[in-house]
């Protein structure tokens, strides 16, 4: 492999919706150079590639970003941070006013007012947002797009990062990135348990199947504390195209009704989590399948869903066409998806202060990789993106007041020796996989027995979501075993490396939400955390639960609720 | 669901290949356009609109209800018309104004 260094101040893991916005903003600092490393191509990477129906985090007139920080508060049953959620929610109206000024199509009434779709949500044509942000950072001039580079490792010396480490995806190119910090924007992690349709179709509209966990894995492996990763996402969505269906429910406002003709959703709660454990319940009480009552709408309604539709999860209008049968005739039927780790959604991620820095001196999270604060839907995520971009600023220009002597000097040079030893060991490990002799195993293989694992005994789709301790015991045993079959995967070209890697972070992500299954010993969220052992909540686990990884070993670390008007600042970094 | 590409059709230009999310397309030798990873496509019809000869179609897998009909979209003025042909060559157009927002 060819190797090639790089230096720049800021880099930015993923130009997805959260790291595209970092970017715009620190387009800002002339005087820094930004370097955004994207595994595919910023015009259509991330969750945001068809579009997006409405923006679903706004302060409404008459509410107050309090008033979003108690309605995710409610949703997650306490387990958030409210410094999190308060900070992004104060940004939320500001960066969807950006956004309309990138272009950005916004429903507004006769006095030149956002009109809203229910409490927090205004309407929009989304269809083009991923290019508008895209189009908007490469006209900043201080930053720089590698497009087709997936980043694998942190820099990392004594908790301070200092770059990381990838390579290009279509070429044998090592890079060895230099930064003076850090913002990850990796997103979530999808493909962890069996999907809804694990043949042909296995890939869905929703979530973005090429959010691997990159972020959350390299962080894990460095050392960073996660937080709440046994807070699994499980959407309600319109069955076998898993297109969302907020559209429909709020669109038009659609109820949940089961096969007798019943409206349930009263009987379980409108929780994001009840709304899917409603669901389960009905399907095992022999009242399934499940709907969203949509006949009976009118003819406009339908042309108007099959538009929307086409914004944002094309499948579905195609579906409808297909069928012979609109949403008009016939209501939808709707399924809960596997499992996902996504902090946009739920509070899963990077364990973060106030200005987003992880316990990692100089690394920044935001978007569906920063935890603690759910409900973020793409304002929030853009709103993480600023925060963490002018966090960076204020580090950049606080550690340049302590640099410069001889002594720093010299641990400069010993630690630069370090890093390189490091940056030849991950060489040689990708330079492996290209070179070790083809088995019997394929990547795929090893994919698909992961997400089986996952399945049957971690709480997927197949058992309803629910797990006990002994179940989680044996997939805890099983993934240490499948990454040492990993290790003798072959690649035959940078495409299969890519692969291999998105496997591996899998994998890693993998063994720490199992180890905060296993820490949580109650259930406090029907479906997203099913815990057969421990049926109901208790006031005892009112409180975080996170991990830490050392020396390859998950340590779990519970910690007290940040709430009221406290933020909280992290103690423990050097 | 995945995308099929005509060859016929596939002027070899890239672009589908460099937007894909999922860096699922390559091009063969000839630098015709082809996806490698079938399964993997998730429908977000990125290469459909990057395409410049219309040679992208998307269509449902079986497993979720496709019946052999596809979809692809072509840029006419400030439309978006989004073509719906069945397997019988019937087709139906839906038009989307990007600069309408939508009403849901």
């Amino acid at each position: 492999m060819r190797q090639q260094e790089i230096e720049t101040d800021v880099l930015i893991v993923g130009g997805g919706t959260a790291g595209c916005f970092a970017a715009i903003t620190l387009g800002r600092e002339k005087g820094l150079r930004v370097l955004v490393a994207e595994k595919a191509n910023i015009s259509r990477s991330g969750c945001l590639a068809a579009g997006v129906n409405a923006i679903n985090a706004y302060i409404t007139e008459g509410k107050t970003p309090q008033d979003y920080v108690e309605y995710a508060k409610e949703d997650a049953d306490g387990i958030v941070r409210e410094d999190l959620l308060l900070s992004m929610s104060e940004r939320l109206n500001h960066v969807a006013e950006e956004m309309e000024r990138l272009g950005l199509v916004i429903l507004k009434d006769e006095q030149g007012k956002y009109v809203t779709r229910g409490e927090r949500n205004i309407k929009i044509n989304g269809e083009n947002i991923k290019p508008l942000l895209a189009q908007a950072v490469r006209e900043q001039e201080n930053v720089t797009v590698m497009n087709h580079v997936n980043m694998t490792d942190y820099i990392v010396d004594q908790n301070r990062i200092y770059g990381a480490i990838g390579f290009d995806v279509n070429q044998e190119i090592f890079y060895y990135i230099k930064a003076r910090a850090v913002i990850c924007t990796a997103g979530g992690a999808a493909g962890l348990y069996r999907p809804n349709n694990p043949g042909f179709s296995r890939h869905k509209m929703w979530y973005c199947p090429f959010n691997t966990g990159a972020g959350y894995a390299m962080g894990i492996r460095a050392g960073a504390e996660m937080t709440t990763f046994e807070m699994r996402f499980i959407a309600l969505r319109c069955k076998d195209t898993i297109a969302p269906t907020g559209t429909i429910a709020q669109g038009v406002s659609a109820k949940q009704l089961n096969s007798k003709g019943e409206i349930y959703e009263q009987r379980y709660g409108i929780k994001t989590s009840q709304r899917v454990y409603g669901t389960v319940m009905e399907n095992r009480a022999g009242r399934g399948p499940c709907y969203l009552k949509t006949d009976g709408i009118s003819r406009k309604q339908e042309q108007d869903l099959y538009k929307a539709y086409l914004n944002m999860a094309p499948s579905q209008t195609l579906k409808w066409i297909e069928s012979g049968k609109g949403p008009r005739e016939e209501n939808v039927e709707i399924e809960g998806t596997e499992p996902y780790i996504v902090g946009g959604h739920t509070a899963s991620g990077y364990w973060v202060d106030n200005q987003r820095q992880t316990t990692i001196r100089g690394l920044f999270a935001a978007g569906d990789v920063a935890g603690g604060c759910p409900q973020k839907y793409v304002t929030g995520a853009l709103a993480e993106g600023e925060i963490a971009a002018e966090s960076v600023c204020v580090f950049l220009r606080e550690t340049e007041k302590n640099t410069g002597d001889l002594k720093q000097e010299a641990q400069a040079a010993q630690r630069e020796m370090r890093m390189r030893e490091f940056a030849g060991r991950k060489k040689q490990e990708y330079e492996r996989y290209l070179s070790n002799q083809a088995g019997v195993l394929s990547t795929e293989q090893l994919e698909e027995t992961m997400q089986k694992l996952m399945d049957q005994y971690a709480g997927g789709i197949s058992t309803g979501y629910c797990y006990s301790e002994s179940s989680l015991l044996v997939v805890q045993k099983k993934l240490p075993f499948l990454e040492k079959l990993a290790n003798g995967l072959s690649a035959k070209d940078m495409d299969d490396l890519l692969r291999i890697y998105e496997l591996r972070e899998r994998l890693t992500v993998c063994k720490v939400v199992v180890a905060h299954l296993l820490a949580r010993k109650e259930t406090r969220w029907h479906s997203f955390a099913e815990n057969l052992d421990y049926p109901k909540k208790h006031p005892k686990w009112q409180k975080y639960i996170n991990s830490r990884m050392e020396r390859g070993k998950i340590q779990i670390i519970v910690r007290e609720l940040v709430t009221g008007g406290d933020v909280y600042e992290h103690s423990n970094t050097g | 669901m995945s995308i099929q590409i005509r060859d016929e059709s596939c002027i070899g230009c890239g672009r589908c290949v460099e937007v894909c999310p999922g860096n699922l397309l390559k091009q063969d030798a000839s630098g015709k356009a082809y996806i490698r990873h079938e399964r993997d496509c998730w429908g977000c019809t990125s290469c459909i609109k990057a395409c410049r000869s219309g040679a992208i179609l998307f269509f449902l897998g079986a497993d979720i209800g496709g019946g052999g009909s596809t979809l692809s979209v072509e840029k006419k003025g400030d439309l978006n018309l989004w073509n719906i042909t069945t397997p019988q060559g019937s087709i139906r157009q839906i038009a989307v104004n990007p600069k309408e927002s939508n009403q849901y």
